[in-house]
């Protein structure tokens, strides 16, 4: 199939100041947009042509897995965040499942942070649900999703350091206590 | 005995236009600073705290990760700083462009070799000009690893290295790891590679 590079759910200063719009301009327009191209090159003539991205997450390798994961990834990320319209976590199943599996809000955020700030190299931290209905968060590096591994992805933060480095350079922890403030809460319920 | 971030031999604007100076003040004062303390604190209080760099990193896979990731930071932007210089660009001379021929054919079949590696490092890592034994082989390797360590699948003496985090050319290249890549054939000082090349 053919993929196509998906619109950013808001403007591109949408975030300022918590990501700029020069950052999310490269991240969306330029990396986001080249995994698309990419991905679009390597499944032309190979057996993951009529493949979807979740079955090229679970089955491909190389540069194939790289690229659609890549692809993946960043349409979920961006896809979580609202500055405007940004909804706080009410009460229902997921918090309910945060409570019970972290024992607050806040205790999740501290270990999902913690979790973002020692990734070393490239790659991406991950709330995630097990198949037991439980609730965990796991790191991968480069393009690597935890669907490969049956879980179910809930939360994610982008810790390639292009996610970031415009704005906040070598201080990622900064990023990353940012990151909380623009997450819209509704959308990763639903997720849930 | 700790290990101590080296100063440069040139001024962190030296490199301009190929590499600016906030990149060059941000990755050595910051990036490489945090390394160096963190595998200081690593080793602190142990046997490890008297050994050298090369011995630590030849048997990294009986160390602990943290140990692994901030010795590489330390070693790779010693080797990257140590071989730039405001002299840079050209080609190499004598014994370094004799064997470059005759392991590569051409030194512009080098370069794309080495070009080659250093943009398809996917993610964080390294590439590399490795000398084994008086053969010259390409690398490239994942996040601070580096071929003087026992887990590298090509191992040797780094005489040529480049770095290809994000951090090492995001503020003025950004997206465009290849335009920095072209651009440190600049400020690669081919006599201080020579003088890697023993
Ligand atoms: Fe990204
Ligand atoms: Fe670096």
């Amino acid at each position: 199939m053919i993929f196509e590079l998906p619109n950013l759910p808001y403007a591109s200063d949408a975030l300022e100041p918590m990501i700029s719009k020069k950052t999310l301009e490269f991240h969306h327009d330029k990396h986001h947009a080249a995994y698309v191209t990419n991905l679009n090159n390597l499944v032309k003539g190979s057996k993951f042509e009529e493949a979807d991205l979740e079955t090229i997450i679970k089955y491909a390798d190389g540069g194939i897995f790289n690229n659609g994961a890549q692809v993946w990834n960043h349409t979920f990320y961006f896809e979580q965040f609202g500055k405007d319209k940004i909804h706080m976590l009410k009460n229902g199943a997921f918090s309910d499942a945060v409570y019970r599996d972290f024992g607050s809000l806040d205790i999740f955020k501290d270990k999902f942070s913690n979790a973002s700030k020692t990734l070393f190299g490239s790659g991406w931290t991950w709330l995630v649900k097990k198949p037991d209905g439980t609730l965990d968060i796991v790191q991968t590096s480069n393009a690597a999703n935890p669907m490969r591994d049956g879980l179910k992805p809930i939360l994610t933060c982008d810790v390639w350091e292009h996610a970031y480095y415009i704005d906040y350079q070598n201080k990622r922890a900064d990023y990353i206590e940012n990151f909380w403030k623009i997450i819209d809460w509704a959308v990763i319920a639903k997720r849930y | 005995m700790s290990f101590e971030l080296p100063k440069l031999a040139y001024a962190y604007n030296a490199l301009e236009p190929y590499i600016d100076a906030m990149t060059m003040e941000i990755h050595h004062t910051k990036h490489h600073a945090a390394y160096t303390n963190n595998l200081n604190n690593a080793i602190k209080d142990s046997e490890n705290e008297n050994k050298s760099i090369e011995e630590i990193l030849k048997n990294i896979s009986k160390y602990p990760m943290v140990v692994r990731n901030n010795g590489g930071g330390y070693y790779n932007h010693n080797v990257f700083w140590e071989i730039m210089s405001p002299n840079g660009g050209g080609e190499p001379k004598g014994d370094l462009l004799q064997a470059i021929l005759k392991d590569f054919g051409s030194f512009e079949k080098f370069k794309e070799s080495f070009n080659n590696a250093a943009a398809t490092r996917f993610g964080s890592g390294w590439a590399w000009l490795v000398n084994q034994n008086g053969k010259l082989v390409i690398s490239s390797t994942p996040n601070q690893d580096n071929p003087l360590m026992d887990v590298a699948e090509i191992k040797g003496t780094p005489i040529l290295a480049i770095d290809v985090w994000e951090h090492a050319y995001y503020l003025k290249y950004q997206n465009r790891r290849p335009e920095y890549i072209n651009a440190f054939w600049n400020v690669i000082d081919w006599n201080l590679v020579a003088k890697r090349f023993v």
